[in-house]
């Protein structure tokens, strides 16, 4: 297990570094770090003066070194536009998306569970084809029509619930969390519905189509055989092995949610970092779209890495390997 | 003639006959797919066309509405164009760019899946950590990665111009590793086949062996993903434009229409989204029945009984 | 007290798209306390769905269609959810054919042991332990104890048959349906689970039927034998006239093909012709394409399992017992 973990962590480093590459590259290529810092009404002379100070005639890897060494203390550069660092901005920026990631994640998690069960084991009946059908038109809504059939319905015409940003926050510990005010909540409710509804019908399908695999083979009849419980086999014997490539698929799938975030953080203006990410684009805000290339690609891996450290810890197959 | 008649006689066609869900997708993605083409022609107004539209047209509500007018059968948008016949250019763009980014996944993914099937050993383990690590990042996150860099590295206006071939090359670009994945999976299934084992034993050509004997054997699931991929792909080009990322509101396709219409959707102008979003799910939905369909048949795992 | 196990007239369909099709076809037999039953045939032929039918545990498609299961008096093709459950694992198991499929690999061996006790019985974790412990050390488990903490894939296929058999074992049954279970084994290791089978339902006094297509073994084991063809019992009776007195052709044709011990390295003999599949079954008795005896009342009429006149096995075939015609192998011969 524990040279498994080991390996998985540095497969995760290589790609860091990967992707610290392609996001330096990008910055050589069309950013400009003396724009990002003085802005452009500086004559030519101090510019390259500044250039030089900077290090930006040194070969490509020694900056791309350097880019790297200052990456792991936290320092992605300075936003052209918020004049901080972009880290700084970002962070600022992180509680937003994560409440949301959080809270479809929940929705996802506490529906498809059950509902992928249920098909499974009853393929045939009416709910289930109600649930499938569903789940494939599901699938064909894109997130951001969702997020608009939702405003105008619950905000423009029921006038039920708002229609963009995040309501009341709470700060603790540096944390804006909107969880813990009404107010809080009844904003993050259509966004977190909008971005689960991409996701929950892949994790329907997703449960399902193992559960039904899983019920079909041997141990499951041996199951039966023993004279065990319907709620015992299903919940216990089957959904536990479901749950194994569950994780690894849907651990990932998750991680995939960030991306949505973009989509219904514009729809919802809802201030996190893909609104954050988009406005970095229309401003042409070099450093900033960087850092948040490197932070995301940095999250995305961290929740590989993760997932595959638990699916190794839930199958026993991978414990002995990795212990010998 | 012969070949016809084996079709004719064939499972494929038999299933598809017995199945009226499959039939009214294809028949309905046959419509669009026409419409599409023939857009330029059945088109009542050609939303291209700057001199004949006119500003004080905008927000006009569908004809059967109050203000409507039977000039504009589902009413205008923002600009004053005919919804509908922007509509069919937008479904006609996002065809394009669709079927054209799935053209360029496919050359890019069947060719690194079969180097990384055919080869083996460390060249296939780099290739698919490339995909992998690709995929875990999500094709969405990818497309809209590399189109906000080319957006920042061309200039707005270069870009718009430049809109339908880039936005082909970026979502052919990220889309590439389920192709990928695809054609190696098979192509391990097939290499070890006694019909591989024969043709290496009366002396083809490697290359000759890949090409000619184990591709042909990859394409049934290549089929299936392809359909699949159509509809991810005009939905990642609709994501994007609704971004801002896609196409100019200048040349709209759906998404853009969408994204448009979304700002005036508070000041009750519905209709500028709701068809258009209509149209895209219809398609892709079709798309995504129909790729389903094909999986079922397709695939003789399922029938093991 | 009757019969412990009376199967009768059982009958097997699947519900396929292009109708249903019979799978087990009137299988009758009867089995006492402690008896040992071989069910004997090709692949395909019925057996493990008759096993499985008896404890109504035939997967979808297939369902039961007509005839009866009486276990200690009780009809179990009655029975339904709660009542059913009480009989499986309880009063009678079932041993799978492949040890490596048959635990759940992600559940620990003690907790698929204990599971099946609480099942059907109130008894603590710590209990039902200790006669999983007890039954461990039946089968010949080395220091069960440890093996209680041990998740299947630890274990080789020996071992998990061995489990099996003491999962099976772990309530006492009544009766023990084994299907093929040393059919996925090394040969070596064969010998030693059908001994050890054996030895424990004789000191238990557990009724067995072992489903196998293997003559040999089931002569060594069972007191009786039924052999099936197509989905029907073709020949039942005592094991030691089955096996030195064969009535049905298809029978005699299974012994023949033995390897004969007496004269090594003469050729096995083969049944000509394959068994049909379910889909297209000849009209009349399902065997006489391949039977060398047949008459023209085989082609249109199905032979019913009988007493032979001057015989003690039962056997179904038209051409038994009658006067004793010339037929094409005596002419042959």
């Amino acid at each position: 297990m524990f040279a498994f973990a080991v390996r998985r962590i540095t497969q995760a480093i290589i790609v860091m570094l990967v992707i610290g590459l392609l996001g330096f590259s990008i910055k050589q290529k069309i950013g400009d770090p003396v724009r990002d810092i003085v802005g452009v009404s500086v004559s030519v002379a101090e510019r390259d003066a500044l250039r030089e100070k900077l290090g930006l005639n040194d070969p490509f890897l020694t900056q791309y070194v350097r880019f790297i060494k200052n990456a792991v203390h936290g320092d992605l550069g300075m936003s052209f536009f918020f004049k901080r660092p972009t880290l700084e901005v970002i962070l600022s920026k992180a509680p937003a998306t994560l409440e949301l990631v959080f809270a479809s994640s929940l929705i996802i998690i506490l529906l498809s569970i059950p509902l992928g069960i249920y098909t499974a084991i009853n393929p045939r009946n009416l709910p289930s084809r109600i649930i499938m059908g569903g789940s494939i038109v599901g699938v064909s809504i894109p997130v951001f029509l969702t997020a608009i059939i939702l405003i105008y319905i619950f905000a423009v015409e029921l006038h039920w619930l708002p229609s963009y940003g995040r309501g009341e926050t709470v700060n603790i510990w540096g944390w804006e969390s909107g969880f813990l005010t009404l107010d809080g909540l009844r904003h993050l409710l259509l966004p977190s519905i909008a971005l689960s509804s991409i996701m929950l019908p892949l994790f329907i399908r997703l449960i399902r189509s193992e559960m039904m695999e899983t019920l079909e083979t041997e141990y499951v009849k041996f199951a039966w055989a023993k004279g065990l419980s319907r709620w015992r086999i299903w919940f216990l014997h089957a959904f536990k092995n479901t749950l194994l490539p569950v994780i690894t698929v849907g651990g990932v799938q998750l991680g995939i949610l960030i991306a949505y975030t973009i989509l219904t953080e514009t729809v919802f203006q809802w201030q996190g970092m893909g609104f954050m990410f988009l406005e970095a684009v229309e401003r042409s805000d070099t450093s900033l779209l960087v850092a948040y290339i490197i932070v995301v690609g940095a999250l995305f891996v961290v929740v590989n890495t993760i997932v595959d450290i638990i699916y190794g810890l839930v199958n026993p197959t991978v414990r002995i390997t990795g212990r010998k | 003639m012969k070949q016809w008649e084996r079709f004719k006689n064939s499972y494929f066609l038999h299933s598809f006959k017995h199945d009226w869900v499959a039939i009214v997708c294809f028949v309905v993605l046959l419509i669009l797919i026409l419409l599409s083409i023939l857009a330029p022609v059945i088109a009542p107004h050609n939303p291209y066309d700057t001199a004949s539209t006119d500003i004080m047209n905008a927000e006009m509500p569908p004809s059967w509405m109050e203000d409507g007018n039977p000039d504009f059968v589902l009413g205008t948008d923002i600009q004053g164009r005919d919804l509908l016949s922007t509509m069919l250019y937008g479904l006609r763009l996002s065809v394009m760019i669709g079927c054209g980014a799935v053209a360029l996944q496919a050359i890019i993914g069947i060719f690194i899946g079969m180097i990384s099937g055919y080869m083996g050993g460390k060249v296939d383990a780099f290739l698919m950590r490339i995909a992998d690590v690709q995929l875990s990042f999500s094709t969405l996150m990818v497309a809209i990665m590399i189109s906000a860099i080319f957006q920042v590295a061309f200039g707005v206006g270069r870009y718009e111009q430049l809109a339908v071939p880039l936005l082909v090359l970026i979502i052919g670009l990220a889309e590439w590793p389920q192709y990928a994945r695809t054609v190696r999976a098979s192509v391990l299934g097939e290499r070890n086949k006694e019909y591989v084992e024969a043709a290496r034993v009366i002396g083809l050509s490697p290359a000759r062996i890949r090409w000619r004997h184990i591709l042909p054997n990859t394409m049934s699931p290549v089929l299936v993903i392809s359909t699949i991929q159509v509809a991810n792909a005009v939905m990642s080009e609709a994501a994007l434009s609704f971004l801002g990322l896609g196409m100019p509101i200048t040349k709209p396709s759906l998404g853009s229409l969408i994204n448009s219409g979304f700002e005036y959707i508070f000041s009750g102008s519905w209709w500028i989204t709701l068809f258009p979003g209509i149209l895209l799910v219809v398609f892709v939905l079709v798309i995504n029945l129909l790729g389903d369909w094909l999986r079922d048949v397709l695939n003789p795992k399922l029938y093991k009984g | 007290m009757g019969h412990l196990l009376e199967v009768k007239d059982l009958e097997v369909k699947f519900a396929l798209r292009m109708g249903d099709l019979t799978a087990i076809n009137g299988v009758s037999f009867t089995l006492d306390r402690g008896e040992r039953l071989g069910l004997v045939g090709e692949s395909g032929a019925g057996k493990s769905v008759t096993g499985f039918a008896i404890i109504n545990l035939i997967s979808k498609p297939g369902y039961i269609s007509g005839g009866t299961v009486i276990f200690d008096g009780r009809d179990l093709t009655g029975l339904t959810g709660e009542g059913m459950r009480h009989i499986r694992g309880n009063l009678i198991s079932m041993i799978f054919q492949d040890p490596m499929m048959t635990l759940n690999p992600v559940l620990t061996i003690g907790t698929q042991m204990v599971e099946t006790l609480q099942a059907h019985m109130n008894i603590s974790r710590k209990a039902a332990e200790k006669i999983a412990l007890e039954k461990l050390r039946m089968v010949q488990i080395p220091s069960p104890e440890k093996r209680l903490q041990q998740y299947p894939h630890e274990f080789s296929g020996g071992m998990r048959q061995r489990i099996v058999v003491a999962i099976a074992l772990l309530a006492d049954p009544a009766l023990i349906i084994a299907d093929e279970p040393t059919t996925a084994l090394d040969v070596t290791i064969q010998a030693e689970i059908m001994e050890l089978l054996l030895e424990l339902c004789e000191s238990e006094g557990t009724g067995l039927i072992l489903i196998t297509h293997d003559l040999a073994v089931v002569s060594q084991v069972t007191q009786k034998i039924a052999v099936m063809y197509a989905g029907k019992v073709v020949e039942a009776g005592l094991t030691e006239d089955i096996i030195d007195n064969p009535l049905h052709p298809y029978t005699q044709g299974l012994i023949k093909a033995l390897p004969d011990g007496r004269n090594p390295g003469t050729r096995l003999n083969q049944i000509p012709g394959v068994m049909p599949s379910l889909i297209d079954i000849p009209p009349g008795c399902s065997f006489h394409p391949r039977c060398t005896i047949r008459g023209d009342i085989c082609r249109y009429e199905s032979p019913v399992l009988r007493e032979i006149p001057g015989y003690r096995n039962m056997a179904a075939c038209h051409m038994l017992g009658l006067k004793k015609e010339p037929t094409e192998k005596d002419r042959a011969e």
